[in-house]
């Protein structure tokens, strides 16, 4: 544990959701989680929140700020499991029944520095029409049971979405050993190279000591 | 004219049908024929006219109105007639009828209304037909609007009175005259008017067919056509109303227009035939004849039509209109049948006119031209994309039709299917998706697409090896081209290129000098055989000498011939150099001015004669020489084989000769011939024309002379003559040109134009535009020079180095050509390379009027025009590539080492692989891929593999001779295989990745190697390790060991399989989705609504369910409600009470009895004697220990929440982490005891010492799954308590509760009251959806499928099964379970007597077979049913397992069994089974042994879902589940609904059980060592649970136990309490002694030191405390144990 050989990396997260772009609705909120592997485990900072409602702006017609920050710092001790941020949002329906408009997930940005990511939002759909026109008239809306879901690949197959709006984020990401413990995340000069490839495991490093 | 008779014709038809509408108004007599009607309107249409002309007054306004419309609508029509009428010098004519009709017409104004029947049809008709035309007089040239109103009016009373005439002259011939029909007539003849023309057909025919009224009806044809002639022509221009009116007048729609149509085109034939006859006639006549012709059905709305009919109506018409006398205004109404076509002639019409496309496939032989096949493009190789998919039937109809056209067929292919392209669709899109919200911009503003590239040179970048870092140069040097075509060539300039192209040829030839090269080589040749000759001469030669001598002239004769074409082409061209340059020169002189440079100079060579004439006649002398052998040598040949063929033929012609004897003479003489032939070689003979085979020929002698003279000739032909000087032609551009001002004016353009051109080259690199040279001008020469050298810094692989040859004129830029430079070697260096001459050309077809001859224009240098030349734009450039040298001379090239990418076969085999065809690494397998999957070898898709292909087979590429499996693989490897296999971060991360228990949610594997200690490994290992090796120890018994070694692999097995199931995922997995509400939760919605918000009586709500997966540790928790209990066991007073009844032999009523009895006999004086017991719970759940308070009494009720924190193992909160807990919580019961201890004597009074102490009552053990998957357990539980308390006995409470008591009592034992739940609620877990297969015919499987879902949807709460997966995974009908097996005979022989002893024993048996919840087990949830023999060899299964095996034996012992399906307390699903004896249901749970009434109300079954058999399942459709409340007939249809029934018949299922069981004694002493074992290893235990105090053993205590143990296990624990009690009345003198037996079946140690812990016996801290333990094992056959563990602590007294 100590400076020279560290034994995790830290992933520090600052940034915020920044606003939403869903051209049909109003009054919005969200909420984010984030999701990640065994490996790793957050040291600081929330790991869930929930926004405030935002409401369109008279000058900016279709855009939905929250500008909610987001703050946390992992550590881990292997890239699987890379943490993503999964955002849902909500809003009232025409019937002021607060419906999910949308669930996003990226993951968070691997290099260090400044980053946006634009999240396309997709909900699920009924699974017929009978129950879409009855989930509208009862404002209840098929979710899925975790927004985790939308994190992870496996079964996804079985639903059906269609895609809503889309949601801004930035991040400021700030890595501490990861070179140290053989990542390499940073882009070198030469960009052809395969940044991934360097390290999936310790590495030279291990190796070397 | 066409479009104007139809248009006419439409209009016809529009008026007839507003005609009908007006007849069935109007019409006053319906009964009337067809005809009258017609008239009758007509003559209306008269009276509209006259309305319109003299608006008389007479008529009605409704008919002014209508009849003017029809008026104006005729008008309009006789405008389209006119348009169409030829002859209008007819007018004049009717100037004349206008004037004749004058008169009359004022008489049929004033009187025509009392209508007469017509007389003669046909000619009024004629009239009435031809009239039309009249009333619209307007056209008369010059005439006004009134005027030809007028004009008409007079026209139409010319012709009423012409009509007039005719008819009276008709009515005097017909025999039924009167002045009626002349009335008629008259009336009439306004009417005709518009059926002028088919009048006309009418006549014709009736003319033909009535020869007796022929000249009668001629004259008034003739009459009638002039008059018709003249309306027609007086038609003219519209009036503006007309035109009006024509445009906006709504037509009443005709129903049957097409129809009429359809049949008017079918019958156009005849009515073309009648125009023969009627050669007068116009072509509107024939349109009318044409509907002439109308089917009956035109006919009958069309009166006239039938008027016009041949002659039978004629007659009929007259009689008629007789009865048409006296017709009032309202009487031209006419009253119509409603037009109806039969249905069968409309569909015959229809199919006239429509075409309905046949969905039938069409022969192909119709779609492909006669006489020929269909070809197949795909067979004959050819590649023929894919069609775009359309389906049968509509390219059926599609085909059907497109034949139908004209030239249908050439739609369709080769190979007689529609021409289609390929299909277009690309399978995926190429449109990249949207990602712009950078909103605020107008959208329409913000995007935008470039179309997607491929980026080809994304991996041809040339890698960086090393330190050159990619520093590759490439120089290209463009140095200039020439032109050897130009469009702007004059004459002379494709002359003079042509003239330096042969000076080029020939100034190459003599670089090359072949010539003399060959000259030299014969010589040589020559030489060496007159050596060889000489050397040899007059002496034999070897036959070696001979063979190289014929080689050596062989090869002479090649040199010779070779040389001789070499001097031949040398001539030649020297010759075409000659010609060309006249040419020039001759062309120079016509056009008077020079435009090339070129100057031919000849330099002659002057030879010395003689010695070249000598030279050249040796030579003709050698070669002559040389001829004459080989013709000699060749002439030899010849003879000799003539003679062999010579023998033949004779042969064959003495046998001829045989045969034929006649011509014998002449043959003879021809053999005569013969002989002489034979004797003279030279002689020849003629041919002679006989069959068989040819005469021979003798060879022809070979001509000497000829020989000489043709060398001599040919001599002179190629080669300089002797003596003339060797002329050597010098081509020079020195010679003048002529200035621009000194030509005419086509070459000025021509020059000037030339010298607005100019000329630069791009260069291209990679398909990219690198650079470009300069403009540089063309000369007047065509050359242009570049000289330019490009350094290229290239980093992608050159894949292709192009050079573009663009000409520029002004502004506009033209690309000439592009030349390919082939990319250099890397050895080509920079200087070292040379320049290289491409040719390029360019088929731009450029003309010009000027001089120039353009490029791809014919042309010709003859003044004549002839000999025309079409010359292309082409020229050679000259450019090197070659690669930089650097600064320190080191070649700027790339490695060759590095495949290039475009030829590379092995990076394109990998890619070959990477995309499915996986494995064929090698090109062979790849070959046989490629023919085996049929790959078209036309398909451009397929164009790589095919090459690759070819390279291959052609053996350039050599396949690698390793095989891959997973190709890419290896790059994705970071390190080798050794070290993943030893480093042990890696193994963790492996392990945690395939799901392996220990690792599942193992948290983060340490980032370093060393970090990862093997103490991580060591349970794994353990694990993996006991698989191999049976732990013989642990388990006490080695068949145990072996069990429990297979079960474990069944159970791992299965829970791979679930494993995989898991991540089969269903949309409700994933998604919460509202269930559609149907009208009942409506409706029960509504009913909420009504509700009291705060009912007296609330019921429990169900909780919202949280999925297991988003929970953590701490997050749930486990509430417990401890209610109450009932008939705890009280503590005895230390004085003994005799045994009061000894029970020794009972049946089902006695022990149903029992309670009574006992109370009766027991409870006499009990109250008296009552000690206190306070008891209290104590709750266990995973280690951790909650208890209620102590109350006080037998029936305590403690009413405590209790919250015991759950965890999940690993911290797993997954369904299937959750299912398979095998944690049970434990819910004893104690006796608080409270014991003074003596102070010391001083103290004593003054402190009270006690100490309490927990006596073990009993306890209720619920495993956690059952609470996971019932989410909430509620109810009365019996506690299991121990046979016998020492010190406690189990009296009841007999007077104190009254009627309650009475009803409780009737079962033994202590209840307690709980109730259970999870918070917050978990979702358990789905049944694994997975099919299993099954042997099962598929009736079957539908049809259990369908009961159970029936079962599902009816009765939701009623478990119902009737197929159950086995052992192996595969779902088996349920009754195939049950069959009669026999239970062990020992337990049959034990009670012979008594049947019911015996029933007890075997359901003891049973239940002593260890249970294993298998849901627990398999995580799965679903049940495995295993045969009763394979139940009986693992000796471990699940609820059904013991309840089928019980099921068997009642069976077998003649009993009525049946399996319940149900629900029971605390188990939730479970199974049970129910017999049928002394008139009572029995229900049975067979993991207990113990029976139930069906009314005794602590009965664990809950519910009764359905009932099994061996031939059949029932369905339980009662309105209760609950066993007290329904009836077990299954007779009764109203409510058991069974699986089999008449609709459905049994199959007659086999049974997958064994026919018999087989068991194996028990081996006795086996039980005995086992027991000494288990009595070892408790005491172990029990002292090393008592860590900090000694643990004595009560030796006397211990073997009193063991003596009564085996009494225990011969009563099955019954009514041996006063006896044993008894018998340790002794001990009980001088010991507090508590204590108790505890019975378990055998599965393992582990459950019976858990028990031992759990009772808390060791828990004793009084320092003079002794134990006793006993442990006896009872050994039933096929090794089911009986376990009988008997604790006791002692704790003297004194």
């Amino acid at each position: 544990m100590t400076a020279n050989s560290p034994s995790v990396f830290l992933l520090m997260i600052n940034g915020q959701i920044e606003g939403a772009n869903f051209p049909e609705y109003d009054d919005l909120y969200c909420k984010y989680c984030f999701v990640y592997g065994h490996d790793w485990a957050p040291t600081s900072g929330l790991e869930e929140g929930i926004s405030q409602i935002t409401s369109k702006g008279r000058d900016s017609p279709h855009r939905l700020v929250w500008n909610f920050p987001l703050e946390i710092t992992f550590k881990s001790t292997n890239p699987l499991g890379w943490p993503q941020i999964v955002v849902s949002v909500y809003g009232p329906d025409t019937f002021g029944n607060d419906v999910v408009r949308g669930y996003g997930a990226t993951h968070i940005p691997i290099t260090p520095g400044q980053h946006t990511r634009t999240i396309p939002m997709f909900v699920p759909e009924s699974t017929s029409r009978l129950q879409k026109f009855t989930s509208w008239l009862l404002g209840r809306r098929p979710e899925f049971t975790d927004p985790k879901v939308v994190a992870q690949g496996e079964g996804r197959e079985v639903t059906r979405v269609s895609s809503q709006g889309f949601v801004t984020l930035s991040f400021n990401i700030v890595t501490k050993d990861t070179k140290r413990l053989g990542y390499d995340t940073t882009a070198t000069e030469t960009t052809h190279t395969h940044p991934v490839a360097a390290g999936f495991g310790p590495g030279n490093q291990t190796l070397s000591m | 004219m066409a479009s104007s008779s139809d248009l006419r014709e439409k209009l016809r038809k529009k008026r007839r049908a507003l005609q009908h509408s007006l007849q069935v108004k109007d019409d006053v007599d319906a009964d009337t024929q067809a005809l009258v009607p017609t008239d009758r309107s007509q003559s209306k249409e008269t009276a509209q006219r006259d309305m319109e002309e003299l608006t008389a007054g007479e008529e009605e306004p409704g008919d002014t109105l209508r009849r003017n419309l029809k008026a104006q609508r005729l008008r309009r029509r006789r405008k389209l007639e006119e348009a169409s009428v030829d002859d209008k010098s007819m007018v004049e004519p009717f100037h004349e009828t206008v004037g004749e009709v004058t008169a009359v017409q004022q008489i049929s104004q004033s009187d025509e209304k009392p209508v007469e029947p017509c007389v003669v049809s046909s000619p009024a008709q004629s009239q009435r037909g031809d009239l039309p035309p009249r009333p619209q007089a307007k056209p008369v040239p010059g005439s006004s609007h009134s005027e030809s109103s007028t004009m008409r009016q007079r026209m139409k009373d010319k012709l009423k009175a012409a009509r007039s005439k005719a008819e009276s002259l008709l009515q005097q011939e017909a025999s039924q005259d009167g002045p009626a029909s002349r009335l008629q007539s008259l009336k009439d003849r306004h009417t005709l008017t518009r059926f002028d023309r088919e009048t006309d057909a009418d006549l014709r025919g009736g003319g033909d067919d009535h020869p007796s009224s022929l000249n009668v009806k001629v004259k008034f044809r003739e009459a009638v056509r002039r008059v018709r002639v003249d309306s027609k022509s007086e038609m003219g221009l519209p009036t503006a109303e007309e035109a009006y009116n024509f445009f906006t007048f709504d037509f009443d729609p005709e129903p049957d227009e097409e129809t009429r149509k359809g049949q008017k085109r079918r019958t156009r034939p005849e009515g073309e035939n009648e125009e023969g006859e009627d050669g007068g006639d116009d072509d509107e006549e024939k349109e009318e004849e044409d509907k002439e012709e109308v089917t009956e059905v035109d006919r009958e709305h069309q009166g006239e039509d039938e008027e016009r009919d041949d002659n039978a109506p004629l007659m009929r018409d007259e009689e008629e209109e007789l009865f048409l006398i006296d017709q009032s205004a309202d009487d031209f109404l006419v009253f119509k049948r409603a037009e109806y076509m039969g249905y069968q002639r409309r569909l015959q019409s229809e199919n006239e006119l429509l075409f309905t496309p046949s969905f039938l496939t069409v022969p192909a032989s119709s779609k492909v031209p006669e006489n020929m096949k269909p070809r197949y493009l795909e067979e004959e190789g050819l590649y023929v994309g894919e069609r775009p998919p359309m389906s049968l039937t509509n390219q059926n109809i599609l085909e059907n039709r497109i034949l139908k056209q004209e030239q249908g067929r050439k739609w369709f292919g080769d190979d007689g299917r529609i021409m289609a392209l390929p299909d277009p669709i690309k399978e995926s899109s190429t449109r990249p998706p949207l990602f712009h919200i950078e909103d605020d911009l107008d959208p329409a503003l913000q995007t935008v697409y470039r179309k997607a590239l491929v980026s080809k040179h994304a991996s041809q970048y040339i890698s960086v090896g090393g330190e050159t870092n990619g520093d590759y140069q490439l120089d290209v040097d463009v140095s200039g081209l020439i032109f050897s075509h130009h469009p702007l060539f004059s004459q002379e300039h494709v002359l003079g290129s042509r003239l330096v192209q042969l000076y080029d040829q020939h100034l190459s030839r003599q670089h090359r000098n072949l010539t003399e090269h060959l000259t030299t080589k014969l010589n040589g040749l020559r030489n060496t055989i007159g050596n060889m000759l000489e050397v040899h001469g007059g002496q034999r030669l070897t036959p070696v000498m001979q063979q190289r001598i014929s080689e050596y002239k062989q090869e002479v004769r090649n040199t010779r011939r070779l040389r001789d074409l070499e001097q031949e082409k040398d001539r030649t061209l020297l010759k075409g150099i000659v010609k060309i340059w006249k040419e020039i020169k001759a062309l120079r002189d016509f056009q008077r001015f020079t435009n090339t440079p070129y100057k031919l100079y000849l330099r002659r060579e002057e030879v010395e004669r003689a010695s070249d004439v000598r030279e050249y006649e040796a030579e003709i002398q050698a070669e002559v020489d040389e001829l004459l052998d080989e013709m000699e040598e060749d002439y030899q040949r010849k003879v000799t084989e003539y003679r062999r063929q010579q023998e033949e033929w004779k042969v064959w012609r003495r046998k001829q000769r045989a045969k034929n004897k006649k011509k014998k003479k002449t043959q003879s003489q021809l053999d005569d011939n013969e002989d002489d032939e034979d004797n003279d070689d030279d002689d020849r003979t003629d041919g002679e024309a006989e069959p068989g085979p040819p005469k021979p020929k003798p060879p022809e002698e070979p001509d000497m002379e000829g020989v000489e003279k043709q060398v001599s000739e040919k001599a002179s032909r190629i080669r300089r003559k002797p003596g003339e000087p060797i002329l050597v032609p010098e081509l020079t551009a020195s010679g003048p040109i002529t200035p621009n001002e000194q030509c005419p004016r086509g070459e000025f353009a021509r020059r000037e134009d030339v010298a607005k051109r100019s000329i630069f080259i791009k260069v291209l690199y990679n398909d990219k535009e690198v650079s470009r040279t300069d403009n540089r001008s063309l000369n007047s020469d065509f050359r242009v020079h570049f000289g330019q050298i490009f350094n290229l810094k290239i980093v992608n692989w050159p894949e292709s180095i192009k050079l573009q040859v663009f000409e520029v004129l002004g502004l506009s830029t033209t690309l000439l050509a592009d030349v390919f430079v082939p990319v250099p070697e890397s050895s080509i260096l920079t200087g070292s390379a040379p320049s290289e001459e491409l040719v390029f050309s360019s088929n731009l077809r450029v003309m010009f009027d000027h001089e120039a001859v353009g490029s791809d224009v014919p042309f010709s240098f003859e003044v004549d025009g002839s000999n025309r030349q079409t010359l292309l734009t082409s020229g050679k450039l000259s450019c090197s590539v070659s690669w930089a040298v650097g600064e320190d001379d080191v070649p700027l090239a790339p490695p060759t080492t590095q495949p290039k990418p475009m030829y590379s076969g092995l990076k394109q085999l990998d890619a070959i692989a990477s995309i499915g065809a996986s494995g064929l690494n090698d090109m062979k397998k790849l070959g046989e891929w490629a023919t085996e999957s049929r790959l078209d070898p036309n398909d451009p898709n397929n164009a790589d593999i095919m090459q690759l292909l070819k390279v291959a087979s052609s053996g350039e590429v050599t396949a690698p001779d390793y095989f891959r499996l997973e190709q890419l693989q290896e790059e994705f490897n970071f390190v080798s295989e050794e070290d993943l296999e030893q480093s042990r971060r890696f193994r963790l991360l492996r392990l945690r990745n395939q799901e392996v228990a220990e690792f599942r949610n193992y948290k983060f594997v340490p980032a370093m190697e060393r970090e990862v200690t093997d103490k991580v490994f060591e349970e794994y290992e353990r694990r993996l390790k006991e698989g191999e090796i049976v732990d013989t120890k642990g388990h006490l018994d080695a068949h145990r060991a072996l069990v429990a070694k297979h079960l474990h692999k069944i159970r791992e097995s299965i829970i791979n399989r679930f494993l995989i199931a898991k991540h089969h995922f269903i949309m409700s997995d994933l998604v919460q989705e509202e269930q559609v509400p149907t009208i009942g939760i409506l409706g029960l919605n509504l009913f909420k609504l009504a509700e009291p918000k705060r009912p007296l009586k609330p019921q429990r709500k169900e909780r919202k369910k949280v999925t297991a997966q988003n929970l953590s540790d701490g997050d749930i928790r486990l509430l417990l409600n401890i209610i109450r209990a009932y008939d705890i066991p009280v503590r005895k007073p230390s004085v003994n009470k005799p045994a009061v009844t000894s029970k020794s032999t009972r049946s089902f009523t006695e022990t149903l009895t029992a309670g009574q009895s006992q109370r009766a006999t027991q409870g006499s004086d009990w109250l008296l004697n009552q000690v206190q017991v306070r008891p209290f719970v104590e709750v266990s759940f995973q280690r951790s220990v909650l208890q209620t308070t102590t109350a006080d009494g037998p029936n305590p009720c403690w009413n405590e929440d209790l919250q015991l924190p759950f965890s999940a193992p690993n911290g797993d909160y997954s369904t299937a982490n959750l299912q398979s807990m095998k944690d049970e919580i434990f819910i004893n019961i104690f006796d608080e005891v409270q014991y003074e201890l003596g102070g010391d004597g001083e103290d004593r009074g003054k402190e009270v010492h006690t100490r309490l102490e927990k006596h073990w009552l009993g306890s209720v053990k619920i495993p956690f799954s059952t609470i996971y998957f019932q989410s909430r357990i509620d109810g009365t539980f019996k506690v299991d308590t121990p046979p016998v308390l020492l010190g406690y006995s189990k009296e009841r409470s007999l007077a104190s509760d009254g009627g309650y008591d009475a009803v409780r009592s009737l079962t033994e034992g202590a209840f307690i009251t709980l109730f259970i739940t999870i918070e917050p609620q978990l979702v358990p877990g789905e049944t694994i959806r997975e099919k299993f297969e099954s042997q099962e015919s598929e009736g079957l499987l539908l049809a259990s499928e369908v009961f159970e879902r029936d079962a599902a949807v009816h009765f939701p709460d009623r478990p119902c099964l009737t197929t159950v997966i086995n052992i192996n995974g595969k779902t088996v009908f349920i009754t195939r379970y049950l069959r009669p097996l026999n239970p062990p005979q020992e337990l049959l022989d034990a009670f012979p007597n008594s049947p019911q002893e015996a029933t007890d024993l075997i359901a003891r048996y049973v239940s002593l077979i260890p249970s294993l919840p298998d849901s627990v087990s398999f995580a799965g949830v679903c049940d495995l049913w295993s045969t009763c023999d394979q139940f009986l060899t693992l000796l471990a299964g699940d609820e059904e397992e013991h309840a089928v095996l019980l099921c068997n034996y009642f069976l077998s012992m003649g009993k009525k069994a049946w399996l319940i399906i149900g629900t029971a307390i605390p188990e939730g699903p479970t199974t049970y089974v129910l017999t049928y004896e002394q008139n009572r249901y029995l229900i049975w749970n067979p993991s207990s042994g113990q029976y139930y009434g069906q009314y005794d109300t602590f009965c664990p079954l809950q519910t009764v879902g359905c009932l099994v058999s061996a031939d059949n399942v029932w369905l339980n459709t009662q309105a209760y589940t609950s066993p007290l409340r329904i009836r077990f007939d299954v007779t009764k249809a109203k409510l058991w609904k069974p699986f089999f029934s008449r609709a459905f018949p049994n199959p007659g299922l086999s049974s997958v059980q064994p026919e018999e069981l087989v068991y194996r004694h028990t081996d006795q002493a086996a039980a005995a060592e086992l027991q000494d074992r288990i009595e070892k290893i408790l005491k172990e235990k029990i002292m090393e649970w008592r860590p900090r105090n000694p643990t004595r053993w009560n030796r006397y205590c211990t073997s009193t136990l063991r003596h009564f143990l085996p009494k225990l296990e011969l009563s099955r624990g019954r009514d041996v309490a006063d006896e044993h009690r008894l018998e340790l009345q002794s001990l009980l003198g001088d010991y507090r002694i508590s204590g108790f037996p505890l019975h378990l079946p055998f599965s393992e140690v582990r459950p019976i030191v858990e028990a031992v812990y759990s009772t808390g016996v060791h828990n004793v801290e009084a320092s003079n405390v002794e134990f006793a333990l006993a442990v006896h094992v009872h050994a039933y056959p096929n090794n089911v144990l009986s376990v009988w563990v008997y604790l006791a602590s002692l704790i003297r007294m004194r």
